[in-house]
């Protein structure tokens, strides 16, 4: 498929623009995603992790 | 209320420059510079003391050298110069004006602000906690009030980008999407948000602890949220300096992306996976899972690594079929041969992208391999691995677009043009060999912040091998030459601005094809025909696999079987 030549919303084909690059142009929920992702698999998990490790006696 | 907006077209390369925006690129790129210097000088004083024979400071001023030294170029002169790089992708590329100058005016103010206190409190020598400040070191509540103060004008740099966008989209500035090198901005900016966010959870808390509200930070927790910071942070460089490699491309040669499609998909892997990497910074400790170590780094960072590395293949890509396209098409290389070397634009910008692969791109994925990271953990490798992502990185490559963005933003040429064509070897070939050196003393064992590595005042001794010395002997050199190099760059840059030959608009004849049209429009070169940078890419790929499987055979050494 030949790729428009401005994007998304400039192809002037009248169809929708393909997933991928809609998803890219979603700036704002590529923001959402930018920063979920990172909390949940990096932070979220690893501080789970630490919440996890007994205590020590003295 | 009506905006009336300033703009004024660059004759040179066909910008739109929108006023507000370009009061604030000044502002941001100035301070940007000053505190590269100030962090500098810090950083050279730290490299001579390194030097076993030279030895220059004395422990407590090296501890705060090394902290003023990682404060002022890993973070200040770096987000500085990246707020002016959000305001160019946003307002300059989208032919847009600038939403909310004035919340640009408090993101500088308080970023400044915040900065200088920072500098305040580790010059008065209570805060030699170094960048990293792990408790339970405690610093000053200055030195965390100063970080704070100038995450949160960077977040609002951040909302002055975004808001950009939405006005930009709005007014119909642009057609389609945003042009590659503004995305790529909005993915730095994407990281900043979570890196900024990531560090109000832990330095509020820390500042709070160290004026005594809260009587106790765990330091394993300060260590996992503080690295969701701190190497974010630097996630932020990377992509930052990848849409500046494509901007040199776009400006020197006219070039487009190999293919949008493909670029757009690699900076799509750094917003879903690059700031997982910060995870091996945690790789030794107890506390983790393997689990959770792997998943972040063995198979989340290798997605993102794989983004860099399509920006590695494009890049260069890029510029062979502008080039072919112009006629050079002798053999594999006639297009890298005949390329403007002597232009420090593309100079700068093509060392930052070779060492940046070569150097740190290959040993952070070394290090970020659970098993390797033992060898080398908490080792001068690792400054030496962020010296080549960083400094022969981001730091070459914002070097380099300076020398476009002075004659475009400034209206002024650039002084010393002989001096200039020499600048980017010199920076880019000392960092390479500081970034190599204190490699060279990592795998030798060599702990990282360590004011002596002789052991003079130690009650039990401890020798290293005598190559160590001779790898912080020749670090020591090469910092030299990376300081002649970054000194003349401030001398350049600076003079160019007070007393560069002012260049007259007006009188200036329209060039027939604008460079700006590459980069600030949507489209792919429409060739996938570059063997050079195939045979680069090739060259890269055998080296990268030498290079790991060479670390492996120094794990298997560390541990004999018999």
């Amino acid at each position: 498929m030949a790729e428009s030549e401005t994007g998304a919303s400039g192809g002037g084909t009248g169809g929708k623009p393909p997933f991928m690059q809609r998803l890219l142009d979603n700036h704002f929920f590529l923001l959402f995603l930018g920063v979920v992702i990172p909390t949940v698999f990096y932070i979220l998990w690893g501080v789970m992790e630490l919440t996890q490790i007994p205590v020590a006696n003295y | 209320m009506t905006a009336i907006a300033q703009f004024r077209t660059c004759p040179d390369t066909g910008f739109k420059v929108h006023s507000a925006a370009e009061k604030l690129i000044k502002a941001n790129a100035v301070a940007a510079v000053v505190f590269l210097l100030v962090g500098g000088v810090f950083g050279l004083s730290v490299a001579l003391t390194r030097w076993q024979e030279v030895h220059l400071l004395p422990a407590d001023w090296f501890y705060l050298a090394l902290t003023a030294h990682g404060l002022d170029v890993l973070l200040v002169w770096i987000i500085f110069f990246e707020m002016a790089i959000l305001y160019f992708a946003s307002a300059i590329l989208l032919n847009s004006r600038l939403a909310t100058p004035w919340i640009g005016w408090l993101q500088f103010w308080l970023m400044l602000i915040g900065a200088l206190i920072t500098n305040v409190a580790v010059l008065q020598g209570d805060s030699s906690v170094m960048f990293t400040s792990y408790v339970p070191m405690k610093a000053s509540p200055l030195f965390y009030l100063g970080i704070i103060l100038f995450a949160v004008g960077a977040l609002l740099g951040c909302c002055v980008f975004f808001g950009t966008l939405i006005v930009a989209k709005d007014e119909k500035t642009y057609e389609g999407s945003v042009p590659l090198v503004t995305f790529g901005a909005i993915t730095a900016a994407i990281i900043a948000v979570f890196t900024i966010a990531s560090g109000a959870i832990i330095l509020i808390p820390t500042l709070l602890w160290s004026v005594g509200y809260i009587s106790h930070i765990d330091p394993l927790m300060y260590k996992t949220v503080w690295w969701a910071m701190g190497h974010s942070s630097q996630q932020i460089n990377v992509s930052a300096h990848v849409a500046v490699w494509y901007l040199i491309a776009a400006v020197i040669f006219g070039a487009k992306p190999l293919s949008e499609k493909v670029s757009r998909t690699a900076y799509l892997m750094y917003i879903l996976f690059l700031q997982l990497a910060s995870a091996h910074h945690m790789l030794v400790e107890p506390g983790l899972s393997s689990e959770w170590k792997i998943f972040n780094t063995s198979y989340a960072m290798y997605l993102a690594v794989m983004g860099s590395m399509i920006h590695g293949l494009t890049v260069p890509g890029s510029i062979e079929a502008a080039q072919r396209k112009k006629g050079f098409n002798k053999g594999m290389f006639e297009w890298l041969r005949k390329a403007p070397w002597g232009n420090p634009a593309f100079s700068g910008m093509f060392l930052s992208l070779v060492f940046f692969g070569f150097i740190g791109g290959i040993t952070g994925v070394v290090m970020g391999t659970e098993q390797l990271n033992l060898i080398m953990h908490n080792t001068l490798y690792v400054p030496g691995h962020f010296h080549g992502t960083v400094v022969a990185g981001t730091t070459l490559a914002f070097m380099a677009v300076t020398y476009i963005v002075v004659p475009l933003i400034w209206r002024r040429e650039i002084i010393w043009p002989g001096l200039a064509k020499l600048q980017p070897y010199l920076f880019g070939f000392g960092v390479a060999g500081i970034s190599l050196f204190m490699m060279g003393a990592g795998t030798l064992g060599v702990s990282r912040r360590h004011w002596d590595i002789a052991f003079s005042d130690a009650t039990l001794s401890f020798d290293y091998p005598a190559a160590a010395y001779l790898m912080l002997t020749l670090n020591g050199i090469s910092a030299i030459l990376a300081a002649i190099g970054g000194a003349l760059y401030i001398l350049i840059v600076v003079g160019s601005i007070l007393f560069g030959k002012k260049r007259d608009e007006a009188a200036a004849p329209a060039p027939a094809e604008p460079t700006a049209a590459a980069a600030t429009s949507y489209g792919s070169a429409g060739t996938a025909a570059v063997p050079g940078t195939f045979m680069l890419a090739l060259i890269f790929f055998v080296t990268f696999v030498l290079y790991y499987f060479v670390n492996w055979k120094y794990l298997a050494e560390t541990w004999g079987v018999s």
